[in-house]
């Protein structure tokens, strides 16, 4: 455990705001879309205009549903929404549509694996629907504040954790175990930089062996990945400090700021307030009948940690290579597809590893090389056709340009040559323009046959096949 | 009507029959914007429609395209809606003219109409007296014959309370009968538009075609719209409750022998009368105080000055944006009800009031269901304690004016559909006696309505 003081355990728990993929917003018909300019995906409805009432996104509620499911939630047969009352310049109804008394779902727990502790079950507490606020745009005009309402609206989820978490890194890696949930399931993009994954954690520290909670704190504006572990371990750290030095942890909202990388109090004004939740009059409550569940749990796919076991038991992968393929979504069904097409499987996830993700990387994470021309590039190297050197220049020319293997193979001249009468030729100049090393060879300096198979390798431009030419030598070089 | 020139006609007749009413100060959109805009609806009104060429008087809380939209209020002063109520495009796709924009109390909160930034409304038969609210713009304008029918909305009998005062018909649906998409939320669980008319048939016909499904409400039922029923020889069959706790040792004398009158004439149109009881009405009042504030307070946080409406000058920051623009925009009635409704939602108040009135609510709301279970068709009440009342007498004591609600807040509470019709007069002031049916059986309703209206003297004393 990375305890800074010593003697100090750290507890959090998160807080994270998903936005769902659906094409339009959760109470009307905007697009939902990032990027838009400011103010154009709005209506009267999500600009809260007099009179316009919401209506829910039915495929919002199903990604909902798909989530709660995926977590392993107990889904309510009945759910409230609730308005949570308060000012400000980007919530233009003056309260947001959530839900409070009766959430959509409760009780449910992910497994993560984490640094310090292993395979560890985070609960989740509970999971709940509501719409997105704006968005304050302080930096846009001098002296003015700017309101940008395209995101107002957009369908969320609030995936409420218990106090589970150890340490900062812990924290993290629950966070990219359920990126990767409900990116699998397509429920979201989880892309923080865009805002579709957003967290605030709360962070308490109490003395090793302590069961009461400390005071906790509040911290937020974390918006990458690579902040998470940051802002929690300044504030963990600010914390311990504090009560090493006699002081005490005021309960608080802080925010992170990643260009000092510290925190700070949110301003008073921006404190929480009494919310004043009540049921929305303007939504029934929301019914959710056990064949609507029951669809929503067939459209889930198989999830990750499952796909994992599977893999390793069906490809006889090793867990690391299961683990690899199997963590993102698109790359384990485009394995799939490649041995699908009829690739050896443990050819297949070397090729994928090796080859495709690392061309991926640098393409924009395009998996370029469509599975089946994957599996007939293999099919080629393993009947003899190419040589591997070959084959990783033939990948190279498809990833570009396209095209079959073979026909690439052919284009590019480099088909391996097994007719023996032109490999013996090759042989032959081979043998003719090193007549030394010929000489320490047949003196018994055998591991000069590498040598010679690369030189007739060279003089054939990669199209000998190398196992026949090696034949060829061991024959002349005997005689 | 169906021949292309009688919308004209018909819009400038309306037009100049408006303006002539001017002195009770009902119609808030200016004379000349009036004229304009009825001329240009009319020649673009479908002759097909099933209200062709007829004049439709439309409460300010009810968005509409042609006119401004301010539900009496200086903070939307001059707001103009990017959109129109569907009861609204419902009425013109029936080719029924939209014939302005009516006073009301603000946002719909009172019960005189005196709760306007733009001046009170006149009662059309006495210029002291109030026509009652909040509606009474539109209702004013129907009685004094300006246009046959007008849409008004009832969070707790503002359609029917003014009906009743100003002696003409006034019909409250059931809560999901017409969408609410347009109109201007006061209390959202309450609200529903309703409608005057001169006569029973007027007020069912528009409400006909208002009526129905819409999938920019989700309260809204999908239910086809309401068909009207045929004027009845008798009432036989019908079984009509009279819930005693409607009729108080107060109640006003002539009220109370316009009500026996009525209810002597169902007798002898062959209805059954039974005496019923309904034991919870008692805490309607209060149960309605606290919930319509509750939902207010929160449906009237996004009048903030920050993106349409007046703002009031001063304003440094946010906060004193809010401050200024909410403390000049709004009038005193209505910043009391958000304070009180700001109030029974707080924490630690939640549980004592507003959760408290929800499960009273279900009580009253059960109330009915047992006496309807027994085999009550219909009830029959006074609609208001008393008639129109003189403009400033409740004005000092809004507890008063919120008891002359009495008898009308029950039906928004159960969601029940409630019409009030004339049923006679006092000293020339109309008194109108309530039907209240079961929900979605409006067509019940307005067929013993049609009855009760053929015998019944409405313009006699009691
Ligand atoms: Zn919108």
């Amino acid at each position: 455990m990375t305890v800074a003081g010593g003697g100090w355990e750290t507890v959090i728990g998160l807080e994270t705001h998903v936005q769902l993929r659906t094409a339009s917003k959760m109470f009307c018909g905007c697009s939902a879309a990032f990027g838009a300019p400011p103010n154009t995906n709005v209506c009267p409805v999500c600009l809260g205009l007099p009179g316009a009432l919401p209506v829910p996104n039915e495929q919002a509620l199903k990604l909902a549903v798909r989530a709660a499911l995926a977590l392993g939630c107990t889904l309510h047969p009945k759910s409230v929404f609730a308005r949570k009352n308060y000012f400000y310049p980007d919530l233009p109804k003056g309260y947001q549509i959530s839900q409070f008394e009766q959430p959509l779902a409760t009780q449910g727990a992910l497994s993560y694996v984490s640094p310090e502790r292993g395979l560890t079950t985070a609960t989740i507490v509970r999971l709940h629907v509501e719409e997105d606020a704006g968005k304050s745009l302080h930096d846009r005009f001098p002296k003015e504040t700017a309101i940008d309402l395209n995101r107002c609206g957009v369908p969320l989820i609030e995936i409420v954790t218990g106090p589970d978490f150890r340490s900062p890194p812990e924290a993290r890696r629950y966070l990219q175990t359920l990126k990767q949930v409900l990116e699998y399931a397509g429920i979201s993009d989880c892309d923080m930089e865009k805002g579709s994954l957003r967290v605030d954690a709360n962070v308490s520290v109490r003395r090793a062996g302590a069961t009461a909670l400390g005071t906790k704190t509040e911290v937020k504006n974390i918006n990458s990945f690579a902040y998470v572990e940051k802002a929690l371990t300044v504030e963990r750290d600010r914390q311990i400090a504090l009560l090493e030095g006699g002081g005490v942890v005021e309960q608080q909202t802080l925010l992170y700021d990643s260009k000092t990388n510290g925190v700070r109090p949110q301003r008073s004004k921006e404190q929480s307030h009494d919310y004043r939740y009540f049921p929305d009059p303007d939504l029934p409550p929301l019914a959710l009948t056990e064949e609507f569940i029951a669809q929503q749990q067939a459209q889930l796919p198989e999830l990750p940690a499952t796909k994992r076991e599977r893999f390793m038991t069906q490809y006889a992968l090793s867990v690391n290579d299961a683990d690899v393929l199997t963590g993102d979504r698109a790359v384990a069904d485009y394995y799939e597809a490649v041995v699908h097409a009829g690739a050896d499987a443990k050819l297949a996830a070397n090729w994928v590893i090796n080859e495709v993700l690392a061309d991926a990387k640098t393409h924009d994470e395009q998996l370029r090389v469509p599975p089946g021309a994957l599996a007939q590039l293999i099919g080629l190297v393993r009947g003899g056709t190419l040589s591997q050197q070959a084959a990783k220049r033939v990948f190279a020319e498809v990833a570009e340009r396209g095209g079959e293997p073979r026909n690439v193979a052919e284009a590019l001249g480099v088909v391996q040559v097994g007719d023996s009468g032109v490999v013996a030729g090759w042989v032959t100049e081979v043998l003719g323009a090193h007549p030394q090393e010929v000489v320490r060879y047949k003196q018994g300096e055998t591991k000069l046959m590498p040598f010679f198979v690369g030189q007739v390798m060279k003089v054939s431009r990669g199209k000998a096949d190398p196992k026949l030419a090696q034949r060829i030598l061991e024959e002349k070089l005997a005689a | 009507m169906s021949d292309p020139g009688e919308a004209l006609a018909s819009a400038k007749a309306a037009a100049d029959r408006i303006v002539r009413a001017k002195r009770l100060n009902a119609c808030l959109t200016p004379p000349k914007e009036l004229r304009q805009s009825l001329t240009k609806q009319a020649q673009a009104a479908h002759p097909s429609g099933v209200l062709y060429g007829m004049p439709v008087a439309v409460k300010d809380n009810i968005c509409t395209l042609e006119f401004t939209t301010t539900c009496g209020s200086r903070i939307l002063e001059g707001y103009r809606s990017p959109y129109e109520a569907t009861a609204v495009a419902k009425l013109k796709a029936a080719g029924a003219l939209i014939a302005g924009k009516t006073n009301c109390d603000e946002f719909g909160m009172g019960s005189s109409t005196e709760h306007s930034t733009y001046g009170r409304t006149l009662h059309p038969f006495d210029k002291t007296r109030v026509p009652g609210g909040s509606s009474g713009g539109s209702a004013a304008l129907v009685a004094a014959g300006a246009v046959p029918a007008g849409l008004g909305s009832e969070t707790g009998g503002s359609v029917r309370q003014p009906a009743s005062f100003c002696g003409i018909v006034g019909i409250k649906p059931t809560y999901g009968r017409v969408s609410r998409s347009g109109l201007v939320a006061f209390g959202s669980s309450l609200d529903q538009i309703g409608v005057f008319g001169r006569s029973v048939h007027d007020a069912a016909r528009v409400l006909s075609v208002i009526s129905g499904r819409d999938p920019r409400d989700s309260t809204c039922e999908a239910r086809d719209s309401l068909r009207l029923p045929t004027v009845p020889e008798s009432l036989q069959g019908f079984v009509i409750g009279i819930p005693k706790e409607y009729f108080p040792p107060d109640l006003a004398p002539a009220v109370r022998r316009a009500c026996d009158r009525a209810i002597r004439l169902l007798k002898e149109l062959g209805a059954a009368v039974r005496e019923v009881s309904l034991p919870h009405t008692q805490y309607a009042v209060p149960t309605y105080y606290i919930i319509a504030p509750a939902e207010a307070s929160s449906n009237l946080a996004r009048y903030d000055g920050a993106r349409y409406g007046p703002r009031f000058d001063g304003a440094r920051d946010v906060r004193a944006l809010y401050r200024t623009t909410r403390g000049e925009g709004f009038g005193p009635e209505v910043r009391r009800r958000i304070l009180v409704g700001t109030y029974v939602l707080s924490s630690g108040y939640y549980d004592a009031y507003y959760r408290r009135a929800q499960q009273m609510r279900a009580l009253i709301a059960q109330d009915f269901r047992n006496v309807f279970d027994r085999g009550v068709d219909l009830l029959f009440t006074p609609t208001t304690p008393t008639p129109a009342f003189k403009a400033g007498e409740k004005l000092a004591d809004p507890v008063a004016m919120y008891l002359s609600d009495i008898f009308v807040v029950t039906a928004n509470l159960a969601g029940l559909p409630a019409m009030s019709l004339p049923i006679g007069r006092v000293k020339g002031l109309p008194i109108g006696g309530q039907l209240i049916g079961q929900a979605f059986l409006e067509d019940e309703m307005i067929e013993a309505a049609y009855a009760l209206e053929r015998v019944v003297p409405a313009a006699q004393d009691a």
